[in-house]
């Protein structure tokens, strides 16, 4: 049937909407942005911010977030919080490939985005080289603030579409593109925008 | 009487030459505390015990009161332009451990330095006096590649076992990768 | 301050070195033996290894525990760490002085200020220069504030570990109360870079006694509400009471410091038995347990809390007047408005910022009560503006050693409240 066959090659992109299950897709992305569970990731510095973010000033449960899954079976976040080191790149990845689609990833602070002040032979730098980052968030710890608003604009992203219409493309996160052409020239990287 | 005193003078002469010579000596030899040359660093006493030496120092230490080994940690020496302010009598090697103990009852601290060769990177371990020492050296041999004898469990603490290299080595290098601005060189 | 004997400590000495309760196995064997043990010659009965982290729900970072249980009991284990190793050490010979605060305060993340702090009052011990008072009072009220903090971000922890989920609410509240007042005199809620060498960044804001009062009154209710929840409720205490106990012999051989040794009824404390700052010049009592468990070292910290607070009173009390930080030209920079003014003032500056200041060659270890024991660090310099080798004794790193003799013969569903109630930062264990 041509319906289910559109459905399973392109999701729910696939079908051609009529009133009724357009408004079906804009509730499952309702959903799933409204309450987007984080796995458990924190390592260091940004992870105590994290915690701070859950913690009653800043309050991730109206974002539908507070319950922290320690299992990545249920996770559909991982905000990896502090710095990534050699050691833990492997398991880092293994988390993340346990996580069930659809799953996005936020970069929280300088550490897990880029290496961080920590530009040496212990760290990773920067996690999108292990894993696709969606959003990532600057700072060192970033503030709950900060950390809010990665985690809004994720929501946005998700409520909107944008990012499964964008994961179809590139096939990665919503975030950096790297083109092996570029790289041998001096010229900076290419960051995807919205 | 020229002739009763010639001799007289020559025997206090040579008395007082030999009695210079052990002056000279004796203070040619290096102060001792604990039965080792000691040095002091701004007020801290600092033992230099020889590797020979360095367990059964310890052990004597323990028994006069100094009942926690507070740290242990490993320098390199490699390209160090100054004086290494050690006693006289003590060969600088490239490698020190450095070893902190701590006297509860008279609140006094007292820090060992231990020369140790590059060719011969070992060293006693601590572990039966003090099992505190138990990750430090561990630390030590995964930053510097220097092994402790007897120590129950000799391998890598930081890095991951198969790395290959002692990064707190002064030839390893810190591993800068470079950082991505338009037209920049990566030194910084 | 402790009442034992180098008998009884031989014979703890003994008992620790015997191989009864750490797991030595490298990770390949442990990889290859995981699973089911079956019973072995030695009458060992059937054990399994099992691994627990790094990545876990109790939130104390990316430990890693290798156990080797018989059914729920414990028989061996061992700690296995290295998932946080930042290469901090090599980058601080790499930083000059003013930058090694920045470095160093990001080991122990849960108290930062004690790092920048150790590290600055080593450099100045080598520089060989005297801190005005008011930097040192400055200093000392900073680190109480922190030394609460760390202390209410244990309790918060603690309690959700244990199944008090409320009390990572309550903790957490408090706690924004002190990093609000961080934020307003350094700028940062944490890692503030705010102790450097010569002094402290800035000056205490106007209006901070009174804004600091303010947080210290609300502060002490809200401790006795943790009371209600915790201190005398039986389950808190089933839980907690004779789990994970540590004689002091013990605790003296695997050179535990901090709530864990004063847990054992050793009363040592840096801050009244090897001053710093100003301690002696303030009132306080250092906190003693009796039993050496779990119970004990979480009553300690509870009322360290309440001591940290008398003290910050003391503190506003007696604030000198006067600079915050060292004139010392060699060492600090000039104030940021006379740079419009001056050019010697800019070159100065720059020179500092960038060059860095040069410290005399030498070595020297300072240590400090951190809220997790004695902190300490070991310096070695060559006369340069860089540190030749930086070496910070993380109290965590040595008090891990005693986890696996806490854990020995214990239940799998104490093992939570054994690592909670050491309170490991992994920051400062793996550096």
């Amino acid at each position: 049937m041509g319906l289910v066959a559109d459905v399973q090659a392109d999701g729910l992109a696939g079908l051609e909407h009529n009133f009724l299950t357009g408004r079906v897709e804009d509730l499952i992305r309702w959903a799933r942005s409204h309450s987007s569970w984080p796995a458990t990731f924190g390592l260091a510095c940004c992870a105590i911010e994290m915690m701070a973010t859950g913690g009653p000033h800043y309050d991730l449960a109206r974002f539908g977030m507070e319950v922290f899954r320690a299992s990545p079976r249920q996770a559909d976040i991982m905000i990896v919080a502090g710095r990534v080191s050699q050691k833990m790149a492997p398991v880092l990845r293994q988390i993340y490939d346990q996580m069930m689609e659809p799953k996005w990833v936020i970069s929280m602070g300088v550490c897990a985005s880029s290496g961080g002040m920590f530009n040496n032979y212990a760290l990773v730098q920067g996690v999108d080289t292990i894993v696709p980052v969606d959003v990532y968030a600057p700072g060192c710890p970033p503030g709950p603030e900060t950390l809010l608003q990665a985690i809004v604009t994720l929501h946005e992203l998700i409520e909107t579409g944008e990012i499964m219409r964008r994961r179809q493309v590139t096939g990665a996160g919503a975030g950096v593109h790297l083109d092996p052409a570029q790289q041998s020239t001096s010229s900076p990287l290419t960051i995807g925008t919205r | 009487m020229s002739e009763a005193d010639a001799p007289a003078t020559d025997e206090a002469a040579s008395a007082e030459e030999s009695a210079d010579a052990e002056l000279v000596e004796a203070l040619q030899q290096p102060e001792l505390l604990h039965g080792v040359p000691v040095s002091y660093s701004r007020g801290q006493v600092v033992l230099h015990p020889s590797r020979a030496e360095y367990v059964a120092l310890v052990s004597s230490l323990r028994e006069l009161g100094y009942w926690m080994c507070v740290d242990l940690c490993g320098v390199d020496y490699l390209g160090y332009s100054s004086q290494r302010n050690l006693p006289d009598g003590i060969s600088a090697e490239r490698f020190e451990v450095v070893v902190g103990l701590l006297n509860h009852t008279e609140r006094s601290r007292i820090r060992l330095r231990v020369q140790v060769p590059e060719k011969d990177a070992q060293l006693s371990t601590l572990f039966p006096l003090h099992p505190s020492t138990e990750n430090p050296e561990r630390e030590v041999f995964d930053m510097f590649g220097i092994r402790f004898e007897g120590h129950p469990d000799m391998t890598r603490i930081l890095m991951p076992d198969e790395w290959v290299g002692h990064p707190l080595r002064k030839d390893y290098e810190l591993g800068r990768i470079p950082v991505q601005f338009k037209g920049a060189s990566t030194a910084r | 301050m402790t009442t034992t004997d180098l008998n009884t400590l031989n014979s703890a000495l003994a008992s620790l070195t015997a191989d009864g309760s750490v797991l030595r196995l490298s990770e390949t064997e442990a990889e290859q033996k995981s699973g089911y043990q079956a019973p072995t010659e030695e009458g060992l009965g059937e054990r399994m290894i099992m691994n627990m982290g790094p990545q876990h729900p109790s939130t104390h970072g990316v430990l890693r525990l290798v156990l080797e249980m018989d059914g729920e009991t414990i028989t061996r284990s061992k700690p296995v760490i290295g998932y946080l190793h930042t290469g901090m050490e090599k980058t601080g010979e790499d930083l000059t002085y003013l930058q090694g605060a920045t470095n160093v305060t990001r080991m122990d993340y849960a108290a930062p200020l004690f790092n920048e702090l150790v590290f600055s009052l080593a450099v100045e011990e080598l520089l060989g220069i005297e801190i005005p008072d008011r930097a040192q009072w400055i200093r000392m009220l900073m680190s109480e504030l922190n030394r609460i903090s760390s202390h209410l971000l244990f309790m918060a922890t603690n309690g959700m570990d244990l199944g008090a989920v409320g009390m990572m609410l309550y903790g957490w509240r408090e706690r924004e109360e002190v990093l609000r007042f961080f934020e307003a005199v350094t700028g940062l809620r944490m890692n503030h870079n705010y102790i450097r060498p010569g002094g402290v960044a800035a000056d205490l804001p106007g209006g901070w006694d009174e804004e600091l009062s303010g947080i210290l009154d609300i502060i002490p209710d809200r401790l006795a509400e943790f009371d209600l929840l915790m201190t005398g409720q039986p389950i808190w205490r089933d839980r907690l009471q004779g789990v994970g106990v540590i004689t002091a012999e013990e605790a003296l051989s695997l050179g535990a410091t901090g709530p864990i040794l004063r847990s054992t009824g050793s009363a040592w404390d840096l801050r009244r038995d090897q001053p710093y700052l100003k301690y002696d010049q303030v009132e306080f009592d250092v906190i003693v347990g009796s039993f050496g468990d779990c119970f004990d070292r979480y009553a300690i910290r509870l009322q360290e809390i309440r001591e940290s607070i008398r003290i910050v009173r003391q503190i506003i009390d007696q604030m000198p007047e006067g600079d915050y930080r060292s004139q010392d030209k060699k060492v600090t920079p000039p104030p940021r408005a006379r740079i419009d003014e001056s050019m010697e003032a800019l070159i100065h500056h720059f020179k500092i910022f960038t060059e860095g200041f040069k410290v005399p060659e030498g070595e020297v270890y300072v240590a400090v009560e951190s809220p997790r024991g004695e902190l300490g660090c070991y310096i070695v310099s060559d006369g340069s503006s860089k540190p030749f080798r930086m070496h910070i004794r993380g109290p965590s790193f040595v008090n891990l050693q005693t986890l696996p003799h806490l854990m020995k013969d214990s239940f799998l569903a104490d093992t939570v409240a054994i690592i909670s109630s050491v309170d490991p930062i992994m920051g400062e264990i793996d550096r």
